[in-house]
């Protein structure tokens, strides 16, 4: 036990002996969240778009209007052709422009069907998507005044009985995020993506700095146990994890004011079960490799970058095909992603989040016994 | 001249020989691809959704179809009148309830407004919008289907409101992978050029090999050029890897002129070597480096550089913050070109910022370089 206790000093005071990598170490997470924070913004709403009246009525004015007074469309210029409008598409200052022909007015008093038209900017598809949704759910709206008003004039002018229509009005209760709030999604994120920077990458660079530098060997001959020196190498980062919740957690709840509805303890605990994951997948590079430089490769793009990306943690898990969706489920952090959103957002306990936590913690193990096999006999 | 090419030389056959490096250069690049062009979109479709029907009457079952019959929705329960909604979308069971209240085909009959109400996880923001936005959408057709419907039948003519023609322009199908290539394309320069250069450097100084350089009969500008003239080579190559993939899997053609994207390619190559080679002045251990160079240029390109998240969205002190990121200017070059076929022309001002960036950036470092040469 006192073998182990001046291990992890050693670990500690060298840990110590580099304050530029601590920086860093703390700054990440800050720079992360602030950059994820304000950055990360999803809610499509003020699309600019330019305006073609050609028809220059009343009429004209009223949808052009029912499109300026919503929150997701923004007038930013007038041009007199489409074809002058489609350069600011061409430019980008524009995603959409819309045209109304000469004839709108007149088609609309006169009974015939006008025609409206929306250019959209495609390029980035799923701006373009609500773009779309937004805009003909306006022109609908437009459309059904326009109906109801006809109809009302035929029941008024004609003797054959006109059937009453009702409207299906549509309302929408959004839980967990009433606001929908996409800072709410991101922010708390970052807590896993720290969580996993810190723990798995400086576990390995830690341990493979030792080989090259030839202080492993060192401490080989020294009469710590294998369990003791893996013990006390993974202490200090496992410590800087806990560190790094609780610096994490609070600003997300007292900076970002996005709020914490399950118990902090249950995240804490789970946590726990996330970092055996993350330790063990820094010790298992740190046996892959030769130097620091392919441990930071190997951690940051063949296991972050990856388990970042398919674990739902920024793009959804449901829009990805079966069977990757399939593979995300051999991904820790997926398990943790579900946990944080439970927790923060939904307020769920364990009574939901049972399944994620076992799953965290068979992996967990798995994956840290076969780390500590293959350091074993790398030490033998 | 000879010089210069020999310490290029050096270089290309140092990173030839770690096949780990090389592997990041070329295979990083494509793996990314194939991720984002199969696995990663914002493309929401097929959004589990929970029916609860409480009228169980024609136009409730109408509702429901016209939901279904969207291909946005599949039916993932049918939770009866007992059931806990809110414990169905914290499961994440389904993303959405769409509940249709007892007495709501009455309603209809009588002309009033028929209340239909959709429960929403807004956890996933994203999501969550995109999907109002479908249901929204729905139920604006179905109002005026059935009002256009009453209107024909009472005027003896064909009646169907306003006729509304959306048209999509360069990417019709609505992929995101065409949205998402140039900026994979700018991100990887970014993460190839800056961080190669960078550790290339700082290696040098780990090992005390820069010494050695140093003692060489070589100019600053040699040096320098001799550095990452070799990073520019192999950028490029990874870049007209990663766009002829990007062809070839994904049919995302290059619309524009293939020399006006060699160009605006060239200058912002320029800016993230240049980058890198700053960075390896200040710091002298790899970690160090890789650290600074991942939070200083790949983080930027990722999150600020409009690659998914919109500039304009931003409050004014991050957009403040974006000028300074190149990727911002190569990716509205990148897109135009690509895309929508433009030319250099209409970006001519994209161009200058990122001909300024370059000139500071190698300005710099060339005179940190040169001066701790001194």
């Amino acid at each position: 036990m006192r073998a182990l206790w001046h291990m992890i000093v050693k670990e500690l005071l060298q840990l110590r002996q580099d304050p530029k990598m601590l920086r860093v170490i703390f700054m990440a997470p800050l720079i992360q969240m602030t950059i994820l924070g304000f950055a990360v913004n999803t809610e499509v709403t003020e699309v600019p778009i330019v305006l073609v009246d050609q028809d220059r009525t009343p009429s004209s004015r009223t949808l052009v209007d029912s499109f300026a007074r919503s929150a997701y469309f923004e007038l930013v210029g007038e041009e007199q052709s489409a074809r002058a409008a489609e350069a600011h598409l061409v430019k980008g200052d524009a995603s959409a422009v819309l045209v109304i022909r000469q004839g709108y007015a007149a088609a609309v008093h006169g009974g015939r069907t006008p025609r409206v038209q929306l250019l959209v900017d495609g390029s980035d598809s799923s701006a373009a998507m609500v773009v779309l949704g937004y805009s003909s759910r306006i022109v609908g709206g437009e459309s059904a005044a326009l109906l109801a008003a006809r109809l009302q004039a035929l029941a008024g002018e004609s003797a054959t009985t006109v059937a009453k229509v009702g409207r299906i009005e549509l309302v929408p209760r959004v839980l967990f995020n009433p606001d929908l709030k996409s800072r709410w999604f991101y922010v708390p994120a970052v807590l896993a993506m720290v969580l996993m920077v810190v723990t798995s990458m400086l576990t390995a660079m830690g341990v493979v700095r030792e080989k090259e530098i030839g202080t492993l060997e060192q401490l080989i001959v020294t009469p710590l146990k294998p369990w003791q020196l893996i013990a006390g190498k993974l202490f200090p980062f496992a410590l800087i994890g806990v560190v790094q919740i609780f610096l994490v957690t609070s600003i997300v709840v007292f900076g970002f004011q996005v709020p914490l509805r399950g118990s902090f303890l249950l995240l804490l605990l789970l946590a726990q079960l996330f970092l055996l994951n993350t330790l063990g997948l820094g010790l298992l590079v740190s046996t892959l490799v030769r130097t620091q430089q392919q441990a930071m490769m190997t951690a940051a793009f063949t296991l972050m970058m990856p388990m970042v990306y398919l674990s739902g943690l920024i793009f959804p898990i449901e829009n990805m095909p079966p069977a990757i969706q399939l593979l995300t489920y051999l991904i820790p952090l997926r398990y943790f992603a579900t946990i944080i959103r439970g927790v923060f957002l939904k307020g769920s306990g364990l009574g939901v989040l049972w399944p994620e936590a076992l799953a965290l913690l068979a992996m967990g193990l798995a994956i840290t016994s076969v780390a500590v096999l293959r350091f074993r006999k790398r030490l033998d | 001249m000879r010089k210069l090419r020999a310490v290029a030389t050096k270089e290309l056959k140092q990173v030839l020989r770690d096949p780990l490096s090389l592997l990041t250069l070329i295979g990083f690049p494509a793996f990314m691809l194939l991720l984002y062009g199969f696995a990663l979109n914002f493309d929401v479709r097929h959004v589990g959704l929970a029916v609860q029907d409480l009228d169980h009457s024609r136009p409730s079952r109408d509702v429901i179809s016209a939901f279904v019959n969207s291909t946005y929705f599949d039916v993932a329960a049918t939770p009866g009148p007992a059931e806990d909604l809110t414990r169905l979308l914290e499961r994440r069971v389904a993303k959405a309830v769409l509940v249709i209240p007892e007495g709501f085909a009455s309603d209809l009959a009588a002309a009033r407004g028929a209340q239909v109400q959709l429960l929403l996880d807004g956890s996933d923001s994203l999501t969550a919008t995109t999907v109002l936005g479908y249901a929204d959408a729905i139920v604006a057709e179905s109002n005026v289907r059935v009002l256009g419907q009453a209107v024909t039948r009472a005027g003896q003519r064909l009646d169907v409101g306003i006729d509304f023609e959306p048209r999509v322009y360069y990417n019709p199908e609505l992929r995101s992978v065409r949205f998402l290539v140039p900026g994979l394309v700018g991100l990887i320069m970014m993460l190839t050029g800056v961080l190669s250069t960078a550790l290339s450097v700082v290696r040098e100084k780990e090992r005390g090999t820069i010494e050695q350089i140093r003692m060489a009969p070589l100019n600053g500008f040699e040096l320098i050029a001799g550095k990452t003239l070799p990073y520019l080579g192999l950028s490029l190559v990874a870049t007209a890897f990663i766009l002829a993939m990007a062809w070839a899997i994904f049919g995302v053609e290059i619309r524009g002129s293939l020399l006006d994207l060699f160009a605006a390619t060239l200058l912002y190559l320029l800016g993230a070597l240049g980058f890198g080679l700053l960075i390896s002045t200040l710091v002298n251990s790899q970690a160090l480096a890789f650290q600074i160079g991942l939070l200083g240029s790949l983080l930027p390109a990722l999150l600020l550089s409009g690659f998914v998240f919109q500039i304009r969205l931003m409050p004014v002190w991050l957009k403040a913050i974006t000028y300074l990121v190149p990727a911002r200017y190569y990716l509205v070059i990148l897109r135009g070109i690509i895309l929508k076929g433009a030319s250099l022309a209409p970006y001519w001002d994209q161009m200058g910022y990122l001909a300024l960036y370059v000139t500071a950036v190698l300005g710099l470092a060339t005179v940190r370089m040169t001066r701790r040469e001194g």
